[in-house]
């Protein structure tokens, strides 16, 4: 992993199209403001990892679903 | 085309009604083709397979069934990947994570799944705020809470 030291104001510019400031440091926080083509995604580790396990969750039920689902849902 | 689904044997599907993920889903970038599935006396969920992994399906439902004040505004990048035109051709879908027993599962509304009727384009969409949960709680009245 590259590791680089910035400051307040400083930036790190990634490819021709996106820009990563730091905008504010307050103690444990750091802003960050991140410049990107808006078809580069940009999420909360936290927020995407927890997308990514709940669909492997979802994907992964018992085969035998079906059986136990039986009349549980009809309106 | 016939395929092999996780849940319901082989079927026969309609090419026209394949649903394009074009960046896969989290978790499952590889997965692009999909389609969806009614079960039969089941009005409430589809199956959403994937037509290159038969073990790959996700039980899928209409978050407003479950929330019905469930909002939340499509950002342009989705619009333009998309190429929605007109709001009456998006369906939104929530994965829902099967539990025993079923009262317990749950959807997810953070990431809801955005089909684009007319042309079939998919994503999955991930809400940028907190308002909501991957794990919302559903309740559903059973059919012994309506008296039948």
């Amino acid at each position: 992993m590259l590791v680089l030291s910035r400051k307040t104001k400083e930036a790190i510019r990634i490819g021709d199209d996106i820009e990563v400031s730091i905008l504010a440091i307050e103690g444990e926080q750091v802003k960050i403001g991140i410049q990107a083509p808006k078809s580069i995604e940009v999420y909360r580790k936290e927020i995407y990892d927890a997308i990514q396990l709940q669909n492997s969750e979802a994907a992964n039920l018992p085969e035998n679903l079906l059986t136990m689902l039986e009349g549980k849902t009809k309106k | 085309m016939h395929i092999e689904t996780k849940y319901v044997g082989k079927i026969e599907i309609d090419e026209q009604k394949l649903i394009h993920f074009e960046t896969g889903l989290p978790g499952f970038k590889e997965e692009n083709k999909f389609v969806l599935i009614d079960l039969p006396g089941n009005d409430v969920l589809q199956i959403l397979q994937s037509v290159q992994t038969s073990e790959l399906a996700f039980i899928v439902t209409n978050p407003h069934l479950f929330y019905k004040d469930y909002e939340f505004t499509l950002d342009e990048h989705i619009i333009e990947t998309l190429q929605i035109e007109n709001e009456q051709d998006v369906v939104v879908l929530s994965i829902m994570t099967i539990q025993d027993p079923f009262h317990a599962s749950t959807i997810n509304l953070q990431a809801p799944l955005i089909i684009n009727e007319r042309n079939k384009l998919a994503k999955q969409y991930i809400l940028s705020s907190d308002e909501y949960p991957v794990k919302a709680k559903i309740s559903l009245p059973t059919n012994e809470e309506k008296g039948v």
